[in-house]
């Protein structure tokens, strides 16, 4: 199918950008468009105005820093995988990128589409909300930073308005002594995720867990974080009495959809298995 | 509106609705049909191109986005009538049958090749993943694409 007819702009300044999105109430961004094309494709998107972000500068830098790591929302998939720093400055989130779609989507999708896009199964809104990131955005009225958690709202759905642009995504340090895992069931390879879980703790030096965080995909109508699972894990060691524990309240707490792809049942034994070999993953030592 | 780009190797210039995809441009308007359109929304990998030297889905870009890009199509892999090492060693593993995927197969096994001349099976395998063939089972697809890999290693452009 056809996308609707549109028109077409690729200003050369965001704030050029940001004035066309405020001009025209049912104008969207590109970026990528690896999400957006099939949406105007299969006419679940009807923009009026569509603002390509392909000529605005300085959108597309990788920062890594003593504070964290900087995405600009112009970097693609590949630029994450090819990026060699990030291997120890966030291996959480370049081991989770590498799931993302196929090689043709990974030369084109952008940071800042995925956000905005808000798949509910999509990897990269699943690693900022695990990490507590922060998701900058620039609009009419000025700039605002938005923590993760508090930016998705739902399916396709988050708390930017019409006329912002996602400028950064910032995730916090990460110790180089962290344990992480990352795991993703999808049916064939490059699809979304039926369920996927992000996960990552520290250790104190008689080695309980403190600081854990694990985020689900795939299986909730956003990308959440399971808090009773994290309150559980804190202050105890990971052995496998405590992931037996954390399992069963995995399974208890998400809150999985049902649709045509898989019964929420289903889901739920995913989401309960996932954390299972993501814990017993995040025990294990890494070579980098 | 207009778009300009290198299109193997020419410059290009076409007048197009906004909401054209490249694929639906380079076939309609340009007469180069040797890419091939599947599912038109980014899931089969037939319409696959070259834009600025990356594999990328010819329908998942606007052809008013290839701007000032250089795209290379399939018809833009050999110069003249001879096949590229590449192309022959698809004929010599039967590494198509209907043939509709095959020039989705040969743009990103070379835009792969091109970077990665030393690829394993296994990466082989993971990029040909975004490629649907109905007809061949693949394996042959990848043994054609491991055996081309040593022209590749000899020079930049085989």
């Amino acid at each position: 199918m056809k996308p609707v007819p549109f028109e077409y702009h690729a200003p050369a300044t965001l704030r050029e950008a940001v004035e066309l999105l405020a001009s025209d109430p049912d104008a969207m961004v590109i970026a990528g468009g690896q999400s957006l094309i099939p949406l105007l494709a299969l006419r679940l998107a009807t923009p009026s105005l569509l603002v390509d972000l392909r000529r605005v500068p300085g959108l597309h830098a990788i920062a890594v820093g003593d504070g964290g790591v900087r995405l600009g929302p112009r970097v693609r998939w590949r630029d994450i995988e090819d990026h060699g720093p990030l291997e120890i400055a966030h291996p959480l989130l370049q081991e989770a990128i590498a799931h993302v779609a196929h090689y043709q989507i990974r030369n084109r999708g952008t940071v800042g589409g995925s956000l905005a896009h808000a798949d509910p199964a999509a990897e990269l809104p699943g690693v900022a909300v695990t990490c507590e990131a922060e998701i900058t955005l620039v609009g009419v009225a000025g700039s605002r930073t938005i923590r993760a958690g508090e930016f998705f709202t739902g399916p396709l759905t988050t708390v930017r308005q019409r006329d912002e642009i996602i400028t950064e995504l910032y995730l916090p340090f990460w110790p180089r002594d962290r344990h992480w895992a990352f795991l993703k069931f999808a049916q064939r390879q490059g699809d979304f995720a039926l369920a996927g879980i992000a996960l990552f703790y520290d250790e104190d030096q008689d080695g309980r867990v403190r600081n854990a965080h694990i985020g689900v995909i795939g299986a909730c109508d956003r990308p959440r974080r399971l808090t009773e699972v994290e309150t559980v894990l804190n202050g105890r060691p990971v052995d496998e009495v405590l992931i037996r524990e954390a399992v069963e309240i995995a399974a208890r707490t998400v809150d999985p959809p049902e649709d045509l792809h898989a019964p929420a049942a289903y889901r739920r034994a995913l989401v309960a298995t996932l954390v299972q070999r993501g814990l017993r993953r995040a025990t294990q030592p890494r070579s980098v | 509106m207009r778009a300009r780009f290198q299109l193997n190797g020419q410059p290009v210039a076409v007048d197009v609705e906004p909401r054209m995809h490249l694929a639906d441009c380079l076939r309609d308007e340009l007469g180069q049909t040797g890419t091939h359109l599947g599912c038109e929304h980014g899931v089969c990998g037939a319409c696959t191109v070259i834009v600025d030297g990356a594999a990328v889905r010819s329908c998942l870009i606007l052809a008013v986005q290839a701007e000032g890009s250089s795209v290379v199509t399939v018809e833009g892999l050999s110069t003249d009538d001879a096949l590229t090492p590449l192309q022959t060693a698809f004929r010599k593993h039967h590494a198509l049958q209907c043939g509709f995927c095959t020039p989705g197969m040969l743009t990103t096994a070379h835009a792969l090749l091109t970077e990665e001349p030393d690829a394993d099976t296994a990466r082989v395998r993971s990029v040909l993943s975004g490629n649907l063939c109905r007809c061949t089972g693949y394996i042959p697809i990848v043994e054609a694409v491991l055996e081309a890999r040593a022209a590749y290693r000899k020079t930049d452009k085989p």
